[in-house]
């Protein structure tokens, strides 16, 4: 039961959050210009970071708002919550 | 009185010859080098000994034999999956399984104890029935069967209407077995290395070494080792050694949690799995209540244990089994599966011409064992896909021939 | 004769009262404060159970959850609990318990034949047996299967409440013994709220078990005056008979306590609870468990830990018996033999593995006259039922063999200390990697990974004062991480160093004249003995692992809280390397087992999973109902009459709404509240067809896919006002298609200015379907439903039996239709009302079944029916509601080579030959029948019924290539026989929606 914190609510326990796959992944604006193989890739792979590693949560039980999360793949220490949007402030990784 | 058994009694001692070979001195250079000594692996250096006569071949494993997933998962053999593709492939498996101990030389408790799939909802029915008609008609032993026939399968289950899901029905799979998983791997790392195989353990490969699209060597904790052809079976860690070799995987690590209960008395025969309810559940040999259930929802290559996995399994066993609220639970692990997109396997063919790929193996790769072994086996031996491995191809991704396996394997395992 | 073994004085038993059990059925009498297992030595009963592997008789070796051997099934019936460990059950008046695996009792077990053949059923005995002929496994199976397994589950369902608490706190402390009092007080006198937690009944740990003396007066009196002093602070919390068996991440730690000693009633409440903690900081004060020394035969009854023999004369004022010797490498087993002899128990002997011990404890022992036999050791225990004599031997200088001749040494308890093992378990759970102390050989904590420390004999600090010292340092360490500095004058507790001389690291005798007789048990639970884990070594099973698994080392119940050690010394000394090379062991939750009760709390039968019904639910109850769940959803199914079949019902309903009137509670259906100047937008970014030019008052049906191009969910939206939509979805994907727009507005579309939100449970809907239902409808409202005046795909705002309504002409019955939605709370009225005025013109319920015929002779979808993640819209045929211009999601996908495939699966109807036959819904199709399997499948059944308004089966289906195959016929292989079937169009009844449009 990882504890999550959320930029709205605060530290919470993961029973109120779902997860939402890899952060900063941006849907192509023009999809017909990709290649099949280009589109295969926005569909299907991820970094797969082994360690630090952005990802989306949604406070599914809670307030309902999707934020973004620091966490290591390895440790499940969680670095930083931070809102849609906004920069990542933990660097490195990928 | 099995003769085995009079012929250590009466010798009164064991053979001095170990079970498992001495390890060897690593050679510099092999045909053929096998990254990752679970029991996918071990199986492919088997085979392409046994079946190809490609005796040089080294498997390469990290830590010890059989301690990846081979050791974590919940050893359930089955073949009753919903797509023709995977249907086939874990037919052939089971046919594999069933003559195993004996080609291996070693008991793998192999166990037809048959395995039912509860189907709590009218959709759930449909896709049992779907499922057993699939599986007939590939020669799967496989049938949908009402609550009489349940009662007398499985008389221990809760099938009483006044509880929230009802069991309505279920997929009986008469074939549906258990092994000793720890078992496997020897039997293969034994097998493989009376043939000649190198097993090297404790030997972690750090790089593979590439020269105009093709696999020269690997780099390994140990120094440089030099290949003619080099495969990966590393569940867990695929993307991660697939990218040494500049490969790309669609996979993501999703740890899977299991545990056991202390030891009772015989109270189940057969497997049960309900997808429903997101749980499984059999009796070992040894009296061991062995459960699991979903993967958990977010990626970690850790396997750490929680404790929200043993508050939801052991609620939803309770609804099949009440009477089991004094059971204990014992030991709980975990295992980082590999987790595709379409919830199938990707087997076979690389970008790179001499590198081959035995991935992608999510919650089913245990029961796959022999045959992703044989088949693969084969792809390195010939240079080809066989016609079985075709649809696990890593092109599909691109090619969008995704499989549909996903109804039949979430829970299924 | 009554309690034998019972001392005449001492102990924290109540020896006022005197409480009756049994034990294999036989009678026997114990005090309050008593284990069952302190009971059982007191009454001098030595055989509490049988061995898993070899039946051999098994006594009692300790007195915590480290036991292995006396494990009991408790009470009988719905509450029988099995292997429990008789040194964790309190005694209560009535307690009846029997020993587990053993038939047909302890004195006489069949089983134990199989000791006999122990030399042939070594370590992987099962992989290298039963094996030849294969087919013989299945059968041997089930012999092993009855033999193993210890306890019996009960067989009725458990009539006791488990329940769960959630809790903070700054700092929790694990372990109430003198490392964890201490904490708990530095922490608590900082002003940090604390949770110290202890499952024995009563606080003290090791404390309980010694004669120790703490600021100069007993320990357990500084023990109760630091318990009241905690139980007098605000924000101190303490549970005992709880126990913390796992640590997870982000230092959230798992309790169990429980609540109820002696028969468990629940009107007293739970039996057990689970907490659930989330802590600052933790303290680990979880002490040590002390481990054995090994030699041969030392599972006979009467071996015991010189730690437990202390404890049942110290704290049950039992002996567990009248001549005790003790074998130890260490001075703390010389404490058990002064608190032994000041209790008058004869001493047969000492013998100490070291040639020269010159410790405090030794020389008092010495100089009462206890004989010490020195650099020597226990070779062989000797006895049948119980143990009778220890045999000694010389070790020579290097300790690798014994030498001279046999002592043999009368006793009937053999003490034995091999040292203790910190418990590391928690540590170990939180993350941490243990590191090895080389001086007294055993495994401690190393570097913390979460916000945790560990004090005390769990952190391999044993001696008194230290355990105090550093309880206090972590205390104070650990409320001032959370954030509590203040300080305190209070007195620190204070302990009186003993000089106590080091250990001798030592695992196994060696064998007389270098062959091992009898069997040297490491892990007497599982029966793995010494010769096991020689024999996987030598077999190969190099890595510790390998070597645990291979003999099942520690796989019991106990989880080799004693043993496990002695099998990395013993891998250790074969590989001529040390012992962390070897390997430790990661220990993971639970510590100790937990019940699945315990776990599953009161999420279990009417808790198990809310129920969600319609505003229209007790009439749908009254009407005699019967119901399906979709999703959480209870919706009627069919409504029988009096004497009807479920098809005899179905029909009914089928041929009124045809022909008269039907009504369906749609209230299930997912309502999506859409508001904002992008609303458009939005819809035309999620639905596969156009949106913007859809007219205000106007409905549209629309298919949502997901990015890959697969059918997600499909419904009707209606655009309410120029920014404002309803979005109607399937009943069982309501949830997922709200949360679906809320992930790309959120994260994609932020620009968008559109909010969603759910009112699927503000409105009750009710559906009027079929030729008179325009009429019924004009009956209760006063607005125009001419067809001109309220089109098909329309929508009204108006009165509708006097309450206020939005009307949706909409049709998934192929009828004239008319969704009438009211403020949930008119729901029940409305439905009413409308039941009453339509009861001239036959207005009939119909349920879910008669939906998805009706729709199906319509051939109309069903998301999740038709469609399973892998079916695009343009497999389904919809290629007219899937815009070519804009973009959408999943758009991209479908231009893909693989989805506009002339062979994929398509949707058609199928005609069996024999209009009665009913395909079964997943049936599969072949085109060319074969005797045998395989044969190749070209598609399934996804919807089959049979249609009383056609008056023959119907059935959709996907088949590959299906619609160029139209007219063709196809076979259906089915157990009972093969069916005939033609491909059809799917639309089966009015093709040109003549009636849905009237």
């Amino acid at each position: 039961m990882l504890l999550i914190h959320c930029p709205w609510c605060g530290p919470r326990d993961e029973i109120e959050f779902k997860y939402g796959g890899e952060a900063h992944i941006t849907r192509p604006t023009e999809p017909d210009a990709l290649s099949d193989t280009e589109w295969a890739d926005y569909l299907f792979m991820r970094t797969n970071a082994k360690g630090l590693h952005r990802e989306r949560w949604v406070h599914s039980a809670g307030c309902r708002r999707w934020f973004n999360v620091a966490r290591d793949t390895v440790t499940n220490e969680i670095f930083a919550s931070y809102k849609m949007g906004e920069k990542p402030p933990v660097e490195g990784g990928s | 009185m099995p003769l085995t058994l009079l012929k250590y009694g009466l010798r009164c001692s064991y053979p001095s010859r170990p079970f498992l070979p001495d390890e060897r001195e690593a050679k510099s250079t092999y045909d053929v080098v096998v990254i990752g000594g679970g029991g996918h692996g071990l199986a492919i250096a088997y085979y392409l000994a046994q079946d190809h006569g490609i005796r040089d071949v080294a498997v390469i494993e990290r830590g010890y034999l059989g301690g990846g997933n081979t050791a974590r998962n919940t050893a359930i053999i089955r073949a009753n999956y919903l797509t023709p593709e995977g249907v086939a492939f874990y037919r052939e498996s089971m046919e594999l399984w069933r003559d195993l101990s004996n080609v291996l030389d070693i008991n793998l408790m192999y166990s037809e104890r048959g395995h039912l799939t509860l189907a709590h909802t009218d959709a759930a029915i449909r896709t049992m029935r779907w499922r057993a008609e699939v599986n007939k008609h590939l020669g799967v032993e496989s049938e949908f069967v009402g609550l009489d026939d349940l009662a007398t399968l499985c008389p221990e289950l809760n099938l009483s209407r006044s509880v929230r899901f009802p069991i309505l029905a279920a997929l009986y799979h008469p074939t549906g077995a258990t092994a000793r998983h720890d078992a496997v791997a020897w039997g293969y790392a034994r097998a493989a290395a009376n043939r000649g195989v190198h097993i090297l353990q404790e030997t972690e490969v750090t790089g593979i070494v590439r020269e105009g699209g093709r696999v020269i060597a690997v780099e390994t904790n140990r120094g440089r080792i030099g290949c003619g052809r080099a495969v990966q079976a590393v569940a867990g860690t695929s993307v991660q050694v697939g990218a040494m070799a500049g490969l790309r995987l669609p996979i993501q690590p999703y740890p899977l949690q299991a545990c056991v209960s202390v030891p009772v008395k015989p109270v189940l025969d057969p497997i049960v799995v309900s997808g429903s309810l997101h749980v499984y559940i059999w009796q070992s040999q040894r009296g061991e209540l062995v459960m699991g259930g979903a993967t958990d929802p977010y990626p970690l290559h850790g396997t750490r244990a929680t404790l929200d996995f043993k508050e939801s399994l052991t609620m939803h066993i309770l609804e099949l089994f009440p009477f089991l609220a004094e059971a204990r639970l014992m030991r709980q692990w975990a295992g980082v599966t590999d987790m595709t997109a379409d919830f199938a396997p990707i087997m076979g063919l690389t970008p790179l011409a001499n590198y081959f790929v035995d991935a992608g193996w999510g919650t089913w790769g245990f029961k796959a064992t022999p045959v992703a072994g044989k088949r693969m086996a084969e792809c390195i031996a010939t240079g080809r896909q066989p016609d079985i491995l075709k649809p696990f191809h890593l092109e599909r991704f691109r090619d969008f021939r995704l499989l549909g396996e996903k109804g039949a394997a979430s829970v299924g395992h | 004769m009554s309690q034998i073994y019972r001392l005449a004085e001492g102990g924290r038993i109540d020896r006022s009262r005197t409480l009756t059990f049994s034990f294999n059925k036989r009678k026997y009498q114990g005090h309050p404060g008593d284990t069952l297992a302190s009971a059982l030595l007191a009454n001098g009963v030595s055989v509490v159970g049988r061995s898993f592997k070899y039946h051999r008789p098994r006594g009692i070796v300790a007195a915590g959850v480290e036991e292995p051997n006396a494990l009991v099934q408790l009470g009988t019936g719905a509450r029988t609990q099995p292997n429990l460990p008789a040194t964790m059950i309190e005694l209560f008046d009535g307690l009846s318990a029997e020993s587990v695996n053993c038939w047909p009792n302890v004195d006489y077990d069949v089983g134990s034949i199989t000791q006999w053949f122990s030399p042939i059923m070594p370590a992987g005995f099962y992989y290298k047996t039963f094996m030849w002929p294969a087919r013989y496994w299945m059968a041997y199976e089930r012999v092993i299967r009855r033999a193993a397994g210890l306890g019996k589950a009960p067989t009725q369902p458990d009539p006791d409440i488990y329940d769960k608490m959630h809790t903070h706190c700054d700092v929790l402390v694990v372990g109430g013994g003198p490392a964890g009092l201490a904490a708990a007080l530095a922490a608590g006198r900082a002003g940090a709220r604390v949770i110290l937690v202890d499952q024995q009944p009563e606080l003290g740990g090791q404390l309980l078990a010694e004669r120790a003396v703490v600021n100069d007066e007993p320990a357990l009196d500084w023990t109760n005056s630091a318990a009241r002093e905690l139980a007098g602070m605000d924000d101190v919390r303490m549970l005992s008979r709880t126990t913390a068996f796992g640590y997870y991440e982000h230092n959230y730690v798992a309790l169990l306590e429980r609540r109820q000693t002696g028969p468990s009633n629940t009107a007293n409440g739970s039996r057990e609870r689970l907490w659930k903690v989330r802590a600052k900081q933790v303290v680990l004060a979880t002490g040590a468990i002390e481990r054995p020394l090994v030699f041969a035969d030392n599972d006979r009854p009467g071996v015991m830990l010189a730690g437990a023999v202390r404890q049942y004369v110290n704290r049950y004022g039992v002996t567990p018996g009248p001549r005790i010797a003790v074998f130890t490498n260490n001075d703390d087993a010389y404490r058990t033999v002064l608190d032994l002899a000041d209790s008058g128990v004869r001493i047969a002997a000492v013998v100490d593995v070291r040639t020269d011990p010159v410790g405090e404890l030794p020389e008092k022992t010495i100089a009462r006259g206890i004989e010490v036999i020195k650099g020597s050791a226990v070779v062989r225990a000797k006895g049948g039922w119980r143990l009778d004599t220890a045999e000694v031997m010389a070790l020579d200088g290097s300790a690798e063999t014994v030498t001279g001749s046999v002592r043999r040494i009368p006793c009937d308890v053999l003490a034995v200390s091999g040292g203790w093992n910190p418990a590391i378990h928690l540590f170990s759970q939180s993350g941490g990697k243990a590191r090895f102390l080389d001086d007294t050989a055993c495994f401690v904590p190393g570097a913390s990974v979460q916000a945790e420390r560990s004090a005390g004999a769990c952190n391999g600090a044993f001696a008194l004062a230290d355990c105090l010292a550093e309880g206090l340092a972590a205390g104070a360490s650990a409320a001032s991480a959370a954030g509590f500095t203040r300080k305190s004058r209070r007195k620190k507790p204070a302990a009186d160093t003993v000089g106590e001389a080091a250990l001798r690291p030592f695992w196994v005798v060696p064998a007389v004249g270098g062959k091992r007789r009898g069997k040297h048990f490491l892990d007497p639970h599982n029966d793995v003995s010494v010769a096991d884990v020689e024999l996987a070594q030598r077999e190969g099973y190099e890595s510790s692992e390998l070597t645990k698994r291979y003999t099942t080392l520690g796989m019991g119940t106990d989880q080799g809280k004693t043993g496990n050690i002695h099998g990395l010394a013993i891998m250790a000394g074969m590989r001529g390397v040390d012992i962390p090379t070897v390997g430790t062991t990661t220990f993971r939750p639970p510590y100790t087992p937990v019940t699945f009760g315990a776990f599953a709390g009161r999420d279990i039968g009417g808790l198990y999973d809310p129920v969600r019904v319609t505003p229209m639910h007790r009439w749908h109850v009254n009407a005699g109902a019967k119901f399906e769940d979709v999703g959480q959803w209870k919706r009627p199914w069919y409504f029988p009459q009096e004497g009807e079949t479920m098809r005899e019902a179905v029909d009914r309903e089928c041929l009124a709404t045809r022909n008269a009137i039907g009504i369906l509670d749609a209230s299930t259906l997912g309502k999506i509240d859409i508001q904002g100047p992008d609303a458009s937008e939005l819809l035309n970014r999620v639905y596969t067809n156009a949106w913007k030019q859809l007219a205000v008052g106007r409905c549209r049906y629309g298919l949502m896919c997901t990015e890959d191009g697969m059918l997600f969910d499909d419904g009707v939206t209606t655009r309410l006002g120029e920014n404002h939509y309803m979005m109607s979805t399937t009943s069982g994907n309501a949830a997922r298609v709200l949360a679906w727009i809320e992930e790309w507005l959120q994260t994609e579309w932020p620009e968008l200015k559109v909010y969603a939100n759910s009112v699927t449970e503000s409105w009750a809907t009710a559906a009027i379907s079929g030729p008179l239902a325009r009429t019924l409808l004009g009956e209760l409202t006063d607005i125009d439903l001419a067809n001109d005046a309220f089109p098909h795909m329309s929508f009204q705002e108006a009165h509708v039996a006097g309450f206020p309504a939005r009307i949706f002409r909409v049709s998934f019955t192929g009828e004239t239709s008319f969704e009438i939605n009211v403020p949930a709370s008119h729901g029940l009225a409305l439905w009413t009302a409308l039941m009453d005025a339509g009861e001239p013109y036959g207005i009939t319920p119909f349920g879910t079944e008669t939906m998805h015929v009706l729709r199906a002779e319509k051939g109309f979808i069903i998301a999740g029916q038709e469609t399973d993640g892998t079916v695009t819209p343009i497999d389904l045929g919809m290629d007219w509601a899937v815009s070519k211009k804009k973009d959408f999601i999943g758009k991209r996908s479908l231009n893909r080579a693989d989805c506009v495939r002339a062979d994929r699966k398509q949707l058609v109807g199928l005609l069996t030959e024999n209009p009665k036959d009913v395909l079964p819904e997943g049936a599969q199709i072949v085109s060319e029948l074969k005797d045998r399997p395989p044969m190749e499948m070209i598609g399934h059944v996804t919807s089959s019924y049979h249609s009383a308004n056609l008056g023959h089966s119907i059935a959709l289906a996907l088949i590959k290539g299906g619609r160029e195959r139209t007219g063709e016929t196809v076979h259906v292989p089915l157990v009972g026989g093969t069916l005939t079937a033609t491909i059809t169009d799917p639309v089966f009844f009015d093709p040109e929606g003549a009636r849905l449009r009237g």
